[in-house]
């Protein structure tokens, strides 16, 4: 028992030093953060976006139509969708933007998002690419806001944008729209730390250069983005975040649907960890030194939680029935009553309650960033109630799947 | 190029202000332990206060103090404070604070139990209170379940005084009497006494019930719920004929 109580206090302390750390990289970057900036262009230097996709006829040509409203020169924006083997109408969908010149479509084999995305590599000669999933949408100014970034800094390899969920009409989806308000927090803080760890799927926009040295896009366990973004802080490439760029996507609606989407993450995640763990290291900064080890971490710690917490539950249950066993199941009719002197006062529910405002804050400030008015305080319950059941799942899931070296899918 | 830069000022800041909140979240938890601490002394010194108040004035009225002596209220509070010793010894702060009241606590229960055997002795009534002894170092699972049996039957019975000694509280008045009662061994516990009756292992809650103290108790409750009916009838009856009388006049 002592044993359980030591580890639960190291992982409380490891998490709430890495909250401390972002919280002062947050203080840190405040006026940086919401000081209101010129998004004005002298060169528009020329972009390919692709769009892979794989039985999205429903919001394919959304997609497109997005692409084609944004901000930005005609003839210097290019839209390449190239259709991974669809088995629906895809196909069809696409066909209503052969007339446009700014797009050009694809259909290919069927070989999973990353052939799709190396498929398009091969043909693109731009000064940028980039890529938006089949199911997200662009917000018009958000390519201007993306390419500003680049001429402010050479240095700068990769942009990704704000990510939101999409109009959320189930209870998973609403829950969603609160956790990627905290991602959305999260990325901006790593930024600043020169430690973003994915080039999301909607939207991530990358010099050309970035392929030619190193290389196209791998398998990675369906983690592609990931993988590349590994990559290039293998090779000191400089990855940043552009906030103020808006990109909606369609969260996965179910819980089935977003079990097997999060399982492929956090699998991915922990099978690309060990193909990079050189990366573990100080001369990698933020990146080596809290961030890659914190998100091992946390998955550690929400495994540790859960089963100490259900090992209570189950303790409890199983002292109650015993209780009702040895009173033949009468009901003993004592009126519930509050007591002060029972209230759990114990340190830990203390720290508990402090990362629990420090993740609020992260949610709140996030949704702050992207100038969203929605009330979140039923979706952040939500997503405090549910992600305590859900997530240890998959997390448990991929754990399994690493273990006995399984793979995940797509869909 | 990504500038892998450390900013080691920041690191430390980070460090110290996350030991900062640990150290203060621990402070903030002792504090409330000790307050409940002190809260529990508070109450034992209390009902100490109270059983050597009664005690007194049953010596000094002798036998006409039956009805004088009026103790039922500590069955309530000693109970009370059994329940919340009970659950700081669990909790693990604060040890060897929570020992010294659990001792002062099992010293109250065997001052009342002597109270209360001179008061059923002297005044002929029949004394309303079980002998429990249990042991919670060793794995007693029928001292558990013993437990929640006379919890059961103390909720079902608000009268019923239970005085509970842990086998291994090292207290000599709690030695003493053990000795007494003939328990030398925790191999036989749980242990009952019930009117001078000693029982040994874990009794059933019916064959409990069929014991002469619980049927009385029981006889008790139902002429008492009885009572309580008749009033409420009584009560309604008088209502009723009021408003009758009140139609009436305003007719």
């Amino acid at each position: 028992m002592l044993a359980t109580e030591l580890l639960m206090y190291i992982f409380l302390f490891a998490t709430l030093f890495f909250q401390v750390f972002i919280l002062l990289t947050f203080l840190d970057t405040r006026k940086d953060l919401f000081k209101k900036k010129d998004f004005k262009l002298s060169k528009f230097p020329s972009v390919t976006i692709m769009v892979p996709c794989f039985n999205e006829e429903r919001t394919v040509a959304g997609t497109i139509d997005s692409l084609l409203a944004l901000d930005y020169p005609k003839d210097k924006l290019s839209i390449m969708a190239i259709d991974d083997g669809s088995t629906d109408s895809t196909p069809e969908v696409l066909k209503q933007f052969n007339d446009n010149p700014q797009v050009t479509v694809y259909v290919k084999e069927n070989g999973g998002k990353h052939t799709a995305l190396n498929f398009g590599l091969e043909k693109i000669e731009s000064d940028l690419v980039g890529c938006l999933d089949a199911d997200s949408f662009v917000k018009e100014d958000a390519l201007k806001i993306v390419v500003s970034y680049f001429m402010s800094d050479k240095e700068i390899d990769a942009v990704t944008p704000s990510i939101i969920i999409r109009e959320p009409k189930s209870i998973i989806q609403r829950v969603q729209r609160a956790e990627y308000y905290g991602s959305i927090f999260l990325r901006k803080m790593l930024s600043y730390l020169g430690a973003i760890y994915v080039t999301p799927g909607p939207f991530s926009i990358f010099k050309r250069d970035v392929f030619t040295s190193l290389g196209n896009y791998h398998h990675a366990y369906n983690t592609e983005d990931f993988e590349l973004a590994l990559r290039m802080h293998s090779n000191n490439m400089k990855i940043v975040n552009a906030h103020e760029a808006h990109v909606t996507t369609v969260g996965p609606y179910s819980a089935r649907a977003l079990h097997k989407q999060r399982l492929r993450w956090t699998f991915g995640f922990l099978k690309n960890i060990i193909d990079y763990k050189h990366l573990f290291s100080t001369r990698k900064g933020a990146l080596g030194a809290i961030v890659l080890p914190s998100g091992i971490i946390a998955l550690f710690t929400i495994v540790f939680f859960v089963s100490v917490s259900l090992y209570n539950i189950a303790i409890l249950s199983i002292n109650k029935i015993l209780a009702l066993q040895a009173i033949n199941w009468r009901l003993s009719g004592s009126p519930f009553s509050f007591d002060l002197f029972y209230l759990n006062t114990d340190a830990s529910l203390i720290i508990g309650i402090v990362l629990v405002f420090m993740t609020i804050l992260a949610f709140t400030y996030g949704r702050k960033m992207v100038e969203q008015k929605d009330l979140l305080t039923g979706e952040f319950i939500l997503f405090a109630v549910l992600y305590v059941f859900v997530a240890p799942l998959w997390i448990i899931h991929s754990f399994y799947n690493l273990i006995l070296a399984k793979s995940t899918e797509w869909r | 190029m990504n500038n892998y830069n450390y900013d080691w000022k920041k690191y430390l800041t980070a460090l110290l202000i996350t030991a900062f909140i640990f150290v203060t979240s621990v402070a903030i938890s002792n504090h409330f332990s000790n307050q409940k601490i002190e809260s529990l002394r508070l109450i034992g010194d209390s009902i100490s206060i109270d059983i050597l108040s009664s005690d007194t004035q049953f010596d000094l009225l002798e036998s006409s103090s039956c009805e004088a002596v009026d103790n039922s209220t500590f069955s309530k509070e000693l109970n009370a404070l059994g329940e919340r010793v009970a659950f700081a010894e669990k909790q693990r702060t604060n040890t060897e604070e929570v020992q010294l009241l659990k001792k002062q606590y099992t010293l109250l229960l065997i001052k009342d139990y002597i109270l209360m055997k001179k008061i059923s002795a002297r005044c002929e009534v029949e004394p309303i209170f079980v002998l429990y002894f249990y042991s919670n170092i060793e794995d007693c699972a029928d001292c558990t379940r013993q437990g929640h049996v006379l919890t059961y039957l103390r909720q079902k019975y608000p009268q019923l005084r239970v005085y509970a000694f842990d086998y291994h509280l090292d207290l000599p008045a709690l030695s003493t009497l053990l000795s007494i009662s003939g328990i030398t061994t925790a191999d036989i516990l749980p242990v009952l006494i019930i009117e001078d009756q000693q029982y040994k292992g874990f009794m059933e809650l019916e064959d409990l019930e069929a014991l002469p103290l619980f049927i009385e108790l029981q006889v008790q409750k139902e002429a008492e719920e009885a009572d309580k009916k008749a009033e409420e009838e009584t009560a309604k009856n008088e209502k009723n004929n009021k408003n009758l009388e009140k139609t009436a006049i305003e007719e």
